[in-house]
């Protein structure tokens, strides 16, 4: 294995990390639930009255985070490589995948493993491999 | 609390918690695709970055569902309501894998294709369009197999 050290931001990531599980925490204990990006969006899809404001709510606190952060500091770049049908094949499979799961890196990840759910361990170690995979034959295997 | 405020304090609390999410995948890295990716590319040159701040998350968020476990109500006053599946089914593995590939494909899982979005980057726009497409390919074809309402998961 060859660690790209050049790369590697230890202090932002932990401190990130920190934050994320802080907002997941502050759902949980403030209001009861989950952190679960795709489920969210897909409630929005199948609407259950009265129990649809807290989710559209994180939602907006997600997208306006670049927006709070730009008043204080720069925004780090965001590189996207990928071309657009590529981003289309993936946000299909992204879509399909995590509803079929029940959950994506943040209600799986994140939140089924604070849990300790067996189910959330099965889930992430799956996406986790399926990702690697993928990088895999992409950038070596295929390249 | 009464009837009218407890979901504006509800929608208040998920405001800020989806705000904090939100600042911590940008300071992460994790709303980022090219690093994603470089994580993701174990032979290639491997950024491991993202593993430690997925460590971080985990330790905030253990200590916080072990409190969450033990109580039946919410700082509000809202029920607690934690998922209680425990089978591994063919759905969970096989969607994990989908998303997985489509993950490796482009360095987006959903919170971060989010963020992203609110950077106001159009690829990004066009990854949460294809995704909430997906979404709705999955809500079709759950209305086909079985009709009437489907069971939330």
């Amino acid at each position: 294995m060859n660690i790209d050290w050049t790369a590697f931001t230890p202090g932002p990531a932990i401190a990130g990390g920190l934050l994320f599980g802080l907002g997941a925490a502050i759902l949980v204990l403030g209001h009861g639930r989950i952190a679960g990006i795709s489920g969210m969006l897909g409630s929005l899809l199948r609407p259950v009255r009265g129990d649809i404001g807290w989710r559209v709510a994180f939602l907006a606190g997600l997208v306006a985070a670049p927006l709070v952060y730009a008043l204080f500091s720069a925004l780090p770049a965001a590189i996207i490589d990928a071309s657009p049908a590529v981003l289309i094949l993936a946000g299909l499979l992204v879509g399909i995948g995590t509803r079929y799961a029940s959950g994506c890196t943040s209600g799986h990840g994140v939140c089924g493993l604070s849990r300790l759910s067996p189910r959330s361990l099965v889930a992430t170690l799956t996406f986790m491999a399926a990702g690697f995979a993928t990088v895999y034959l992409l950038r070596h295997a295929l390249a | 609390m009464s009837v009218l405020v407890a979901p504006l304090v509800a929608s208040l609390v998920a405001l800020s918690a989806g705000l904090i999410f939100g600042i911590g995948l940008i300071v992460s890295g994790l709303a980022n695709p090219a690093k994603v990716l470089a994580f993701l590319d174990l032979a290639g040159a491997w950024d491991p970055s993202l593993a430690l701040a997925m460590g971080a998350s985990l330790v905030v968020g253990v200590i916080a569902f072990a409190l969450a476990g033990r109580r039946a109500r919410s700082w509000i006053g809202t029920p607690m309501e934690l998922p209680k599946r425990r089978d591994i089914d063919a759905r969970l593995v096989l969607g994990s894998l989908a998303f997985g590939v489509g993950w490796g494909l482009a360095g987006f899982c959903p919170g971060p294709a989010l963020v992203a979005l609110g950077m106001g980057l159009p690829k990004a726009a066009l990854f949460v369009v294809a995704m909430l497409a997906g979404m709705g390919i999955y809500e079709l074809l759950e209305r086909w197999r079985r009709p009437g309402t489907p069971k939330a998961a």
